[in-house]
This record gives C-alpha cells, structure tokens and sequence, in this order.
C-alpha cells in the first residue's frame, strides 16, 4: 500500500464513522426540540419525560459526533496537503463559516441546555435546544456546498493553475448543494424516526409482557413511536424525491457516476433500470451478468422521459479521455500513476451495490415504520416476541442506507476528487492521486490510520453499550423519583 | 493595512481566544489528580468547565478553518508537517471530550478512574502539542521548495519549541489552577490558590526564557515591549492572586498570554512559517494568502460572526457564574 490508499483507507474510515453519529445528531436533536417544545406548551409529563429520555440518548450520541468532526477539520491538511492548497481559495470558505456561524452556536448553547435546567427560564431553556439543534442543521449546508463543490465546481474563475473563488452565492447555492442538503438531512430524520420507533416498540412490548397493570410511561412510549414512525416515513418520502433530483443533476454532471450507479456498459435509448444483478457487475463489457431490469426507468430517472439516451460506461471512457487526457502528467509525486493511463471508472461493484443497498435500506426503514404504525394502531401492543427485535434491528437500516448512499457518491466520483464541471470553467478538476500530501512518509500515514481506527473502535463499543444502558432504563433511569426531603436550593439541577 | 494582514490578525485572535479559554479547561484536567480529594471533588472542578469547553474548543477549529480559508498553503504545511504531534493532539481532544461527557454516565468507581485518566493525559497532550506546534512554525522549519519538512518528522522538534511546549503547559496549569480559585468555594478554592502561588514562578520560567529568546532570535523594539509588560502581567498575576484577587490575577494572565502570542507570531511577521533553508521558500503573510475577494468574503463573515461569538459566549459564563462547591454537587443519579 502507499500513502494514497492508506490516505483513502483513513479519509473513508473517518467519514464514515463520523456519519455515522452526525445524522443521529441532526435528526434527534430537532425532535428532542420538538418535544421540549410541546412540553412548554402543555405543562404534560410525558412531553418532559419524552425530552430528558430521548435527550440524554442523543447527548451520549452527539460528544461522540463532536469529537470525530475535530479529525474531520484536520485532515485535509494533514494528508490532503495538495488538494488543500490546490483549492484552498474556494474551499476554506464554507469550511471557516461552518465554524465560525454553525459550531460555536452548536456547542455553546448545547452547553447552556444541558447544564441550564432549572437555572434558565423554561423559554430561554427551549430557545437554546432549537438554536444548539437548528446549528447542527446550519453546519450540514456548509460542509455540503463545501463536498457538492467537488462533484461539481462552480462559481470559479481558473488562474495561475488554481480555481479562484469568484462568486460565493453560486458556491452557496450550488444546484449539487440544494439537492444534496435536504437529501442528507432527511436521512437524518429517517435515522431518527427509527430509532424511536425501535426503542419505544421494545418498551412497550416489554411493559406489556411484564405485568397487567397500567404503566405509567405508556405515553411516552406510544406517543414517541407514533412521531418517530411518521418521522421515519415522511423523511423517506423527502429522501426519494430529493434522490430522483440529484440522480437527475448526476446524470449531466457526472455521467461516469451515473453509468457506474447501473453498471451501464453499453449506452441505452431508451435506458432499463437495474433491480437486481446476478453474476460479476465489476468488468465493463457486461459479459457474465444478468440483470433484473425495468424498461425505460433509468431515463426517467435521467431525465423525466422514457426514451433519453444514457451513456454507458464504454462510451464515456472514449469521451473522458478525449476532454480529460488519457494519461496521467509525469510528475513524481504521482508516484506509481507518473505517465500511466487513467483509469476512468470507478469501482463498478462498490458503485452499483451501493447505490441498491442505499435505496433498499432506505425502503425497509420506511416500511418497518409503517409496519409498527399498523401493529400499534389503537393501543394494540402485539405480544410476539418478534415485534421488538425487528423493531431494534431496523434501527439499523437507515445507518446503513446513509453510509452506503456516501459511499456510493464518493466511490462513484473517482478517479476526480474534485470533479469537471462539464459546463463549467475549463482545467478546473483533480485527480485523486495528485491530492494527497507529498511529504507524509507511509509510516506516518499507517500510524494515524490504526490509531485512528482503534480509538474509533473502542469508543463504538463505549457508546453502544451506554446507548443501551440509558434506552434499556427507560424514563426512570433520566428522572429521578420526586423525594420527600425538601431538595436544597443550592443543589445544581445537573452536573457531569 | 491589507486585507491579507488584517487576517494574519484575526488568527491570530483566533489562536489567542483559543490558548486563554480552552488553556484554563486544560489546566483544570491536568490538575484533576492532583487537587482533588475525592470522587465530589473532582466533580466539582469538572463542572467549573462543563458547560464551557466544547465552546472553547470550537475556537481551535476556527483558528484552523480560517488558516485554511485565508492561508490555504500554511494550512497545508502547518498540518502536514506536523503530522503525528497533531494526531497526538486529535486523539487527546477525541478521548478528553467523551471522557467529559462520559465519566458521569455509570456509577462505578473503576469507570470513572479510567475516564480521569483519559481526562488528565488528554489535558496534558494538546497545550505540549500546540505549543510545540506553534512555536515551531513561527520560528522557522526546514521548509523545501515544495512546503515539505526536509530531515524527517523529527526536525519539527528544535530546542525552542520544546520550549514553546513546555511553556504553553506552563502558562495552562497556572491558569487553571487560578480559574480553579476564581469558581469554586470552600476547601477546593483554598487548595488551588495555594496550589498557583507555589507553582506560579515555575510555570512562568519556560514562558520567560521563551520570550527571551524570541526576542534575541528574531525580536524588534515593539516585541521587547510587549515581552516585557507580559512577564510583568505574569508576575502581577502572582502578587494579586496573593492577595486574594482571584479575578484580577485571571485577567493579568490574559495579558500574560496576549504578550506571549503576539510576540510568537508578530517576531516572524510578514513570514507565517520562515524557512531555515532558504527564505524564498518561506511562506508569508503575501505568498499564501487567499484572493482578495475570498479574503472580503471571509471580512463580513468574521465582522459579523466574531462580535456575536464573544457575546453569547460572555453571556453563558454570566449564566454559569455562580462558584460551585462540593455541596451543590447532586447525587449520583445514573441507570
């Protein structure tokens, strides 16, 4: 392995266990508003219960999204030294303002909710979750237009070798940007609405199982599993349709993404869409594969009719190298790739099985959703031991759908980190292997690589066991019972 | 002044708010096994800082975000160069942040030390580390013609910022411990007093030869000013916090650390990261700055953002100002 895989091997490790917790955090901590919220409203116990259960769940989540950001900020400089002085002129921008206008606002007032119960008044206490939360929401849309600037880089005039920022609005709205925002923020509410439809199925069966008599927190459970059920589908809904215009910006954007989505070898007019491929999607002649196909579906997706031409991959290989060059400069930073063709498609089995595992998780989320919504209608709990073990198992699938759709994206624009703009300013693009820092030895790049992962690894153990702890207590474990003994004024409300 | 300086400035404010906010929340956790005497204790010092330091370490993220954004090159070589003292320092935030927020989380004697254990090194790790860092970068590395460190990851660890590093530690402890005097009441706020009245002097030596040498090394008329009304500030800090103003000798030490940092970047001015080999491969304020009409954009974000920060952020030390005490810790209530 040289530096370039292990920093690709430690750019996507990172990545993706950082997303890992961040939609999480972005979904929940807008619900766990949302709850507060009619708590205030109403003055009903179960809305505070609902709020310190599902709020504690997402604190023990969100220092875990805070910290693998930290490494997130870093890491272009650290082994992605080229690409950041490459494009440093347009791509510092969004990532300063996220700091500057969306974490400090995140972290500081996040402070103020979790230490300011019964210090704050009740509204300035709400007003702090929804400006902590809504900041979370904030820093999504810059490191989006920051990422969709690579898929498709606009607002630039190219000089001295380098893309300089000449328009920050068309950076900030970005039609890649627009599409990719509510995309990635509804799969995290899809993460959210599962995840309280898992836990809250679990305790009501289990409540229900254990004794005859009226449980008190029966509200919560049910009124949590109704919202995240409603939740999870409507976010899918918003998940598909902002999918469909992104596939649609894809197919004139990136063409090669598009064709690698499919696995197209050879181009269609009118384009079927692939369901299911038996056989070996990964050579780019198609031999040996059969395909479960929809006819004409694909130019749809493309481009809302059923006859426009799509690419396929053969084809688009002869129109990269003639726009793009067929070969990589011979420079030896390059290292092995110096004067060696490019390869100009990605790898098609991560590229095609990750776009299907994304939209089928995705669909299994949303249907256990509506599944618990059915089981549950009218204050049935069903008493099969089934129902809560699916419930908990799909909480998954939205996870898996998110990692897989960036996986996919990613994956899907190589071998570009930052990809032509096909109607944009010309010579603006790079390849990945040019990103990378010239002067980190392997041996450093190993070391952070396994440092890095096993520090990750310890702490998922750390914070799924906490996770399970703080969901298997229930309410109780967040609200202590009212005491006879008159509390003492001076006793903080919270503390670490 | 150019907007290129005017944001060699702000980084430098930047880099400042960082080092005076998140240095006294390091303080507080180097000093966690040595202050306290029991489990309520050392819950008491970690609440003085618990509803503040991720807000503090929001500000290194803009520190380096803003280098990014307005200096892509010494972005770039800053982290690349130091590569693993930054992963030492990445690592220490990730497990000193979760230790925070973790260590209360399950009620067990054995859970709790080892997450004081992460709290301590993790404290320890990131004043050494950015104070290498930062020192080293401004007194010059041996930069070749591409930004990369000629001799080795090693050559990043020059006598002075050792120095540096030891000095930025220094200046953590002293201040922690004084902002330990400054929140907390009763037995605690004795014990740290005492605790910076006889650490103070040692923590002020690697700070006062640091700035010594800077000054002989690359320092002007100005520079021996500013040195000179820091190690003043430093040593007034001492005979205030004598006295038992807390609060003053707090705010002396900001004026402490301004000297101190404004002398470290302002001696190597207009270079951000002088090159030992050859000074046409340094990197300067003018050969790494963003455009013009990046670095405007960037002028009314910060113009607007910066005041709103430093209000809010003021406003939740007001909130939280009260001083804590061992008996305004509640119980443990945990699953």
């Amino acid at each position: 392995m040289d530096v370039l895989d292990v920093a690709r091997w430690q750019f996507g490790i990172t990545t993706v266990y950082h997303f890992l917790m961040v939609p999480l955090t972005i979904g929940l901590s807008i619900v766990v508003a949302i709850m507060q919220t009619a708590w205030v409203v109403t003055g009903k116990r179960h809305y505070l219960a609902m709020t310190k259960f599902w709020g504690k769940l997402m604190l023990v989540n969100f220092a875990m999204g805070v910290v693998t950001g930290i490494v997130q900020e870093f890491q272009f400089g650290m082994a992605w030294s080229s690409y950041s002085k490459f494009v440093g002129d347009v791509f510092g921008a969004p990532l300063a303002m996220e700091g500057l206008v969306a974490f400090m606002v995140e972290s500081t007032f996040l402070g103020l909710w979790i230490f300011g119960w019964e210090r704050l008044p009740k509204r300035v206490h709400l007003a702090c979750i929804w400006a902590a939360s809504l900041a979370s929401t904030v820093s999504a849309y810059f490191i989006l237009s920051a990422n969709s600037w690579m898929q498709h880089p606009v607002g630039i005039e190219f000089v001295d070798g380098k893309p300089r920022l000449n328009s920050i609005w068309a950076l900030l709205t970005n039609n890649t940007a627009l599409a990719a925002f509510p995309h990635t923020v509804a799969g995290g509410f899809a993460v959210a609405g599962t995840f309280l439809v898992g836990i809250s199925a679990w305790h009501l069966w289990r409540k229900h199982r254990d004794s005859s008599a009226e449980d008190p927190d029966r509200r919560v459970w049910s009124s949590s599993l109704k919202l995240g059920a409603w939740i999870g589908m409507i976010s899918f809904a918003a998940v598909a349709l902002t999918g469909d215009a992104q596939g649609k910006l894809m197919f004139e954007q990136q063409p090669m993404k598009m064709a690698a989505a499919e696995a197209l070898c050879h181009t269609e007019a009118p384009a079927s869409f692939s369901v299911f491929a038996y056989g070996d999607v990964s050579r780019q002649d198609c031999e040996n594969v059969k395909s479960i196909t929809v006819p004409a579906l694909l130019s749809f997706l493309a481009h809302n009719d059923f006859s426009t031409e799509v690419k396929g991959v053969g084809d688009l290989i002869h129109q990269y190298q003639a726009k793009y060059g067929s070969n990589y400069p011979v420079d030896p930073k390059l290292g092995e790739l110096s004067g060696k063709p490019i390869d100009y498609v990605p790898v098609l089995p991560v590229t095609y099985w990750g776009f299907r595992f994304m939209i089928g998780f995705g669909g299994i989320a949303a249907a256990a959703a509506l599944l618990a919504l059915w089981l549950t209608r009218r204050g049935r709990i069903p008493r099969t031991k089934w129902f809560p073990r699916l419930a908990l198992l799909s909480i998954a699938t939205p996870f898996l759908a998110n990692s897989f759709g960036w996986i996919f994206t990613e994956m899907g624009r190589q071998p570009f980190v930052v990809v032509p703009n096909p109607s944009g300013v010309d010579g603006v693009w790079m390849y990945t292997a040019q990103a990378v820092s010239s002067g980190v030895s392997v041996g450093e790049m190993l070391t952070s690589l396994i440092a890095l992962t096993t520090v990750y690894g310890v702490l998922a153990v750390v914070e799924v066991y906490l996770l399970v702890r703080y969901a298997r207590a229930g309410v109780a474990g967040v609200m202590p019972p009212p005491t006879d003994t008159e509390k003492s004024e001076d006793v903080l409300a919270f503390a670490y | 002044m150019d907007l290129s300086t005017i944001w060699f400035c702000l980084i430098v404010v930047l880099w400042l708010g960082y080092l005076f906010l998140e240095g006294f929340d390091f303080g507080v956790g180097i000093l966690l096994g040595l202050l306290a005497r029991d489990n309520t204790e050392r819950r008491v010092m970690v609440n003085t800082i618990g509803p503040v330091w991720d807000g503090n370490e929001v500000w290194v993220l803009v520190a380096v975000g803003a280098t990014f954004a307005a200096f892509p090159p010494w972005y770039a070589t800053m982290l690349s160069t130091a590569y693993l003292p930054v992963l030492l320092i990445l690592l220490a935030l990730i497990g000193r942040g979760v230790a925070f927020e973790y260590r209360g989380k399950v009620d067990s004697a054995r859970w709790r030390r080892r997450w004081d254990v992460v709290i301590q090194l993790g404290s320890w790790i990131p004043p050494l580390g950015w104070g290498l860092v930062l020192t080293a970068m401004a007194t010059g590395l041996p930069l070749t013609k591409d930004g990369a460190l000629s001799g080795g990851p090693l050559a990043l660890f020059t006598p002075l910022a050792l120095l540096g590093a030891l000095a930025v530690a220094g200046f953590s402890i002293l201040h922690g411990s004084v902002f330990l005097a400054l929140k907390t009441e009763g037995e605690i706020r004795q014990r740290a007093g005492g605790f910076a009245l006889r650490i103070g002097p040692l923590c002020l030596v690697p700070i006062a030869v640091l700035l010594v040498l800077l000054q002989v090394r690359q320092g002007s008329a100005w520079t021996l000013v500013l040195a000179a009304v820091a190690l003043l500030a430093g040593v007034l800090a001492l005979v205030r916090l004598r006295a038992g103003r807390e609060g003053q000798s707090f705010a002396l030490l900001g004026v402490l650390l301004v000297g101190v940092v404004v002398v470290l970047f302002g001696s190597a001015f207009p270079a951000v990261i002088p090159s030992t080999l050859d000074p046409a491969y340094s990197l300067t304020v003018a050969n790494s700055a963003s455009s013009p009409y990046t670095l405007g954009v960037m002028t009314w974000v910060a113009a607007f953002g910066t005041p709103a920060v430093l209000l809010y952020q003021s406003w939740t030390y007001w909130v939280f100002r009260r001083r804590i005490g061992t008996k305004h810790i509640p119980e443990v209530h945990v699953p």
